[in-house]
């Protein structure tokens, strides 16, 4: 007999009181909590919230977009910049840091600065943003080993509430939710910023009239 | 079941909780550290949970979910079984720690590697899986904050959440100084005891382990029977790093954490952060299905644990302990756990929920004082994100207690004899005035000042614990007599 045979015995066993006619659409899961949390403006809620984790957030126009990347970069003093596969060209912009491509190895990964990506979906009530490793965010070791994440989000990618993200997201893709930069509260339960995950995260919020 | 093949969940030679309690109890610093820590995650926990007027309606959704994927487990444990395989993962099932760690060596065996890097888990804490790994020669990294504080210190979980919850910052820094050079990189030089700094200490200690690791190990807080997706919610980046970095990842999960469908996260991503950490969202979670190729771990094994669970399932009142999603707001919550911690309930699941589940695990009879280790004040109920009724399972499991006590024993022990007396005297109502005249007059032989203090012999069981008031010198019954003469009293 084998573990497996002995495990689904003790089940089926554990479980005689349940009709053997039971239906799994016999006891529907009362689903009468709301769709959404979230007020009318989606897209100043994820910035607030967002940045209540102390992450950085701005938003920028289509047309200022690339200027205002540019901008965080310096200000960050990068040197390095990791751009994933299917970034968007013209969001790149030049400067005095050395750009890294793939393929690339833990190492090159571990030394650079920074990593610019885009994002799957944005989650206004949470402050989440949520990467499937596709196009213009790359392999999950991406967005990890760099101490600096920015990541562009345009604003109709970002979504009300946690079940809109659920229905939309791929289940079959690696998925990686991000809630503002690494943290720990394992000391006297004091929130800090900053372990082995990126120490700092900005988001940039790409949207047609900002709300500034 | 024996208590060692169930490994840490009942820590061997563990005094029983009143005892332990006791110890406890007497360590101010201990004492200070625990006040401080649950005070705050109850006042973070209270104020996010607050944001959502639809709480209730979530904490219902969310167990009835568990109600029903757990009567119909083994179902949902072959539909992940097949999409697990399907995305080219492989299930392994064990039915005790012995089993699991047996599959989880030889796995790291076949990889020809010496060490692996583990996320923080419940489910290998409770198995012993470091130990057994260690026997086969195989070390272990713990990579989690607190986790590598309780190894580097030799100690032992104290917190479901948050492990080392019984230091304070003093105390680890004063672990990281000494401790982290024998496990490889040392603390660094004029260490402060600023959580800032210990933390970054960690991420030094830990990178090249990260970059260097072939094999990890893990836990899960969720499978997807419908889709094979599994999930690890974190909050440093250690899960990430162990998750995508190495070539061979392995999950050991217990057999209740399987959800039916990809839709029921929706529910359990908004009630296990916000119940645990207090936080609208943690900054991490994770989910995979199988391997993907050319991103992360290019093998992928799950082990599904049963090590006491079908036992658990088996009991129609207790079964709900197993919809715990190891937020751990009950510990928060807990008059008794904030004044004892975790280490005296002698096991991995300490608090409320340890005390229904770990008696479950292993049997009522190698952990007969936890049932008792509650006020049954309900607060752990009220916390619950799955409305666990913990009140409830504890005092059923404390008729098990008895009964299990009774069926030992040839001669009834004290406690049975005064219960036995107590049935014959209540039932008649001519014993019953006989008794309370001797008890008036008893009560005021053994009494000072009104109460009664501490009693020889067989009564000191109850009595040490607790001031009885001492009985009235006139039962109601024998002073409704005396002034109503002529009432209607038979």
């Amino acid at each position: 007999m084998t573990a497996r045979d002995t495990v689904l015995g003790r089940i089926r066993a554990a479980l005689a009181d349940v009709p053997a006619d039971e239906a799994v659409g016999d006891a529907p899961v009362p689903r009468d909590y709301r769709r959404s949390h979230a007020e009318a403006d989606e897209v100043g809620l994820f910035a607030e919230r967002v940045a209540d984790y102390r992450a950085r957030v701005v938003q920028a126009t289509p047309e200022r977009a690339r200027a205002t990347i540019a901008g965080l970069l310096a200000g960050s003093d990068v040197r390095t910049l990791v751009v994933p596969p299917g970034f968007p060209p013209e969001l790149v912009p030049e400067g005095p840091w050395r750009r890294l491509e793939e393929p690339l190895e833990p190492g090159d990964l571990e030394a650079a600065d920074t990593v610019l990506t885009t994002c799957r979906a944005g989650i206004a009530v949470t402050g989440t943003i949520v990467l499937d490793a596709g196009p213009g965010q790359g392999r999950r070791a991406l967005t990890l080993l760099p101490d600096h994440h920015l990541c562009v989000v345009r604003a109709e990618q970002i979504v009300a509430d946690v079940p809109d993200a659920v229905a939309l997201l791929d289940p079959g893709r690696p998925l990686t939710f991000v809630s503002g930069p690494s943290a720990t509260s394992d000391i006297e339960l004091d929130r800090v910023e900053g372990v082995h995950g990126p120490r700092s995260l900005d988001v940039v919020i790409v949207r047609e009239e900002p709300h500034v | 079941m024996s208590p060692d093949s169930g490994t840490n969940v009942v820590w061997l030679g563990s005094p029983g909780f009143p005892e332990a309690a006791r110890t406890a109890l007497g360590d101010p610093q201990l004492r200070r550290n625990l006040r401080k820590a649950t005070a705050t995650i109850r006042d973070k926990r209270l104020a996010v949970t607050g944001e959502l007027d639809d709480w209730e309606q979530l904490r219902e959704a969310g167990a009835a979910t568990k109600r029903h994927t757990l009567r119909h487990l083994d179902r949902y444990l072959l539909r992940l079984e097949d999409s697990v395989t399907k995305a080219g993962g492989v299930v392994h099932w064990a039915a005790d720690a012995a089993g699991a760690n047996r599959i989880v060596t030889d796995l790291v065996r076949a990889t020809g590697e010496a060490e692996v890097v583990k996320v923080k888990s419940m489910a290998t804490q409770e198995i012993g899986l470091n130990e057994a790994l260690e026997q086969a020669g195989i070390r272990a990294y713990e990579t989690d904050l607190a986790e590598l504080i309780v190894q580097l210190g030799d100690d032992r979980p104290s917190h479901i959440l948050v492990p080392a919850i019984h230091r304070n910052r003093a105390e680890i820094r004063e672990i990281f100084q000494r401790e982290m050079g024998a496990w490889g990189r040392p603390a660094p030089d004029g260490l402060t005891d600023e959580p800032r700094a210990l933390a970054e200490a960690a991420r030094l200690h830990l990178r090249d382990k990260f970059l260097r690791a072939k094999v990890a190990v893990s836990g899960a807080n969720f499978a997807i029977a419908e889709t094979g997706t599994v999930g690890v919610v974190e909050s440093e980046g250690n899960g990430r790093m162990c998750l995508t970095l190495p070539e061979t990842l392995i999950t050991v999960m217990g057999i209740e954490k399987v959800l039916p469908r990809w839709q029921d996260l929706e529910v359990f991503l908004q009630l296990l952060p916000r119940s645990s950490t207090g936080e609208r969202m943690n900054p991490y979670t994770s989910t995979w299905r199988g391997v993907t190729p050319g991103d992360g771990p290019q093998a992928f094994h799950l082990v599904l644990l049963d090590n006491g669970r079908t036992a658990t399932l088996a009991d129609t009142v207790g079964r709900q302990a197993l919809a715990c999603i190891r937020c751990s707001a009950c510990l928060n919550v807990c008059p008794v756990y904030e004044r004892t911690g975790g280490h005296a309930y002698g096991s991995v699941y300490p608090g409320p929920i340890g005390a229904i589940l770990t008696p479950q695990l292993v049997g009522v009879e190698h952990a007969a004082t936890l049932p008792f280790a509650s006020t049954l004040c309900g607060a752990c109920y009220d916390a619950c994100p799955v409305k666990i009724n913990i009140p409830e399972v504890l005092t059923h499991l404390r008729a098990e207690v008895v009964e299990a006590k009774r069926a030992k024993r040839r001669v009834p022990g004290a406690e049975a004899l005064a219960m036995k007396a107590a049935t014959a005297v209540l039932a008649s109502p001519r014993r019953l005035s006989v008794a309370q005249k001797a008890a008036a007059l008893g009560g005021r032989l053994v009494s000072r000042k009104d109460v009664i203090g501490p009693l020889p012999g067989p009564l000191h069981a109850w009595t040490d614990a607790r001031d009885t008031p001492a009985p009235p010198t006139e039962s109601f019954r024998a002073w409704w007599q005396r002034t109503h003469p002529t009432g209607a009293d038979s």
